[in-house]
């Protein structure tokens, strides 16, 4: 009895099962796997920002606590860093909990602002206390599978998940409650929504999905520490991006956002993964030579320039904008 | 006790410089409503102009001033014009959409200085870069008293500018209600420009006084973003008289946290009460000042 609005994701899906048969290159297929972690990471971020209203600048705090839960588990118990995938999410959850109860009750930018400082708090803590998560350090496990397939296919289980779970979320109930304290919480809270009880909820999953992929983080990765996985510009910054540049409040733009995201910045830092300088050097370029060496260099600056675009030319997303970029397009062809 | 007096003296003068880098970032809030996370890194630029004119040129950092923050001015100016106001326009979902392209441009910044200058520290030796004097047993920094000193006649003329000249009448008219105030025939897209233009001139003074004391690193925006928000949300968000007791607080706090509790805890001290004071008192410290 599936809706036809499920056909895009189950064919996306099958679609990127099938692409190892294709893609068999070490390299590419870990770009993709990070890529798949970003969309659950997006998603989740999505579901808070996009859908219930409540901009979160500190998704790196869930994260870590997710890859920290698998590094401390496998460190100190000697469990399997697997067990963190379900109890990573578990344990960013439950920072959430007591953290959403509290502050909740500031709105808007406040509360941006209030996840950012919980996003730095967790990462001092992770610093401090060396007992216990051995402090700037880090934890370094080994990683279970030498092949990255088994990886792949875990990454795209939980990024497909993460899509269904928002998709199922938004076409219930409680989507319409998140939705209605996104546009107007006051009015929500007149007609009878505990707006403060949904959005407890709304940061409760997208915290155990961010959880989650931080849990699958550490099991790839298989090292973590403090600025790497409670980073405000790795991850928290760069979850709202995927967000933002995908599309906010579309169920497809995260994932949407994660390819490009994700592409982009490493095809900035590889030069085009190094075809433009061979192609430079094959053709016997020397200016293109010294570009791409500029481009590869200053690669992080390309890609702020191209997230203030972003906002600037499209602040709906590529998802969001789709039809405006579209049109675009097609009076572009028709005027040539 | 002389290391409690030590602490007290040395949190104070450090408070005077954050309550120049809060000030230029509420007063932004205030007007524009928005919170600007590009403030530090906007100061960091001014910080490498400052370094720049003294090693290129031998311009001392104190004259440097007159020469960085008209062009920071300008920068600020530039920013919002094209870059935050076009937003406005625009019908999103995310009213936080300003914000975060703030933070894109606190990105740009940071990677430019990056690419420009690598990402070595870097500082200015000025012949009274170590200079103390000392009153009993407590020793007082000459840059700091010096800084301190700036920062309060800049806020002094500040005052001035916003209570008597016409301009800063309608800034903050525009602070208090926009839609009146662009009824009574103020020009508030221009204000906007303008008020963006001075908060990061205050956070380019800010920086070029810091320099003689401070190291530079292209990084470092970001830490100071964050000082600014603590001090805008401690000072009440869009009160300037707020921000100076925040910038107080902040370097008070700190201080004493890193004496007594323990240098590591330095920066979290400064969140925690972040955290506490957006909890408990929302408002900051503007009871203490009814503006």
């Amino acid at each position: 009895m599936l809706k036809t609005g499920w056909l895009p994701l189950l064919i996306a899906t099958a679609l990127m099962a099938l692409l190892p048969l294709f893609v068999t290159n070490d390299y590419y297929l870990h770009l993709i796997i990070l890529t798949l972690m970003w969309v659950v990471i997006g998603s989740a971020w999505n579901l808070l920002a996009g859908y219930t209203g409540q901009v979160s600048f500190g998704d790196a705090a869930f994260f870590g606590c997710g890859a920290y839960t698998a590094g401390l588990l496998t460190t100190h118990l000697g469990w399997s860093a697997w067990w963190g995938l379900a109890l990573g999410g578990i344990t960013a959850t439950l920072i959430a909990f007591p953290f959403g109860w509290i502050c909740f009750r500031l709105r808007g930018a406040y509360f941006a602002l209030a996840t950012l400082a919980l996003n730095e708090v967790m990462r001092h803590i992770a610093t401090i206390w060396e007992s216990f998560t051995q402090g700037m350090v880090g934890i370094m496990i080994m990683q279970t599978f030498i092949s990255k397939l088994p990886y792949y296919y875990i990454a795209l289980a939980l990024a497909a998940g993460s899509v269904a779970l928002v998709k199922l979320v938004m076409a219930s109930k409680l989507g319409y409650y998140f939705i209605s304290i996104r546009e107007d919480q006051d009015a929500a809270e007149s007609i009878g929504v505990d707006t403060h009880f949904y959005k407890m909820v709304s940061l409760g999953i997208a915290a155990a999905l961010t959880g989650v992929a931080g849990a699958l983080y550490m099991n790839y990765m298989g090292f973590i520490d403090p600025h790497v996985v409670f980073s405000l510009h790795d991850i928290s910054i760069m979850a709202i991006l995927v967000g933002i540049v995908g599309g906010v409040g579309t169920i497809y733009g995260p994932t949407v956002g994660a390819f490009i995201m994700v592409l982009t910045q490493e095809m900035f830092r590889t030069g085009a993964f190094g075809y433009l300088e061979a192609g430079a050097k094959a053709v016997d370029w020397q200016w293109l030579i010294t570009a791409t060496g500029y481009v590869t260099k200053a690669h992080i600056l390309v890609f702020g320039v191209l997230v203030v675009m972003v906002i600037r030319f499209m602040p709906n997303g590529v998802a969001g904008d789709f039809p405006k970029l579209f049109r675009l397009f097609s009076t572009g062809r028709k005027t040539a | 006790m002389d290391l409690f007096l030590q602490t007290l003296v040395s949190g104070f003068l450090k408070g005077g410089l954050y309550a120049l880098i809060g000030m230029g970032m509420t007063l932004i809030m205030g007007v524009m409503g928005i919170i600007n996370l590009a403030h530090g890194q906007i100061m960091m630029v001014s910080m490498y102009l400052t370094y720049s004119l003294f090693t290129l040129l031998g311009i001392d950092p104190y004259l440097s001033l007159f020469l960085g923050a008209p062009v920071i001015f300008t920068l600020g100016l530039l920013i919002q014009q094209h870059l935050l106001n076009p937003l406005l326009r625009v019908e999103t979902i995310l009213p936080e959409n300003q914000v975060l392209m703030t933070v894109g441009i606190g990105m740009v910044l940071t990677e430019i200085m990056r690419f420009i200058f690598s990402s070595d520290f870097k500082s200015v030796k000025t012949p009274y870069s170590n200079a103390t004097i000392f009153w009993g047993e407590i020793s007082f920094s000459v840059p700091l008293m010096i800084d301190f000193a700036i920062a309060v006649a800049l806020t002094a003329a500040l005052f001035f500018f916003l209570v008597k000249t016409d301009l800063g009448r309608s800034i903050r008219a525009t602070a208090q209600d926009r839609t009146a105030a662009s009824l009574m025939g103020v020009d508030t897209e221009r204000i906007t420009y303008i008020t963006f233009g001075i908060g990061s001139a205050l956070a380019a003074a800010a920086g070029t006084l810091l320099m003689p004391i401070f190291y530079l690193y292209p990084d470092m925006g970001g830490p100071f973003t964050r000082k600014a928000f603590v001090i805008c949300i401690l000072g009440g968000l869009g009160s300037t008289v707020g921000a100076i007791f925040g910038g107080i607080t902040l370097g008070l706090a700190e201080a004493f946290g890193a004496t007594y509790v323990g240098m590591e805890y330095e920066d979290m001290i400064g969140l925690v009460i972040f955290l506490l004071v957006l909890l408990f008192l929302p408002g900051g410290f503007r009871w203490l000042t009814k503006a």
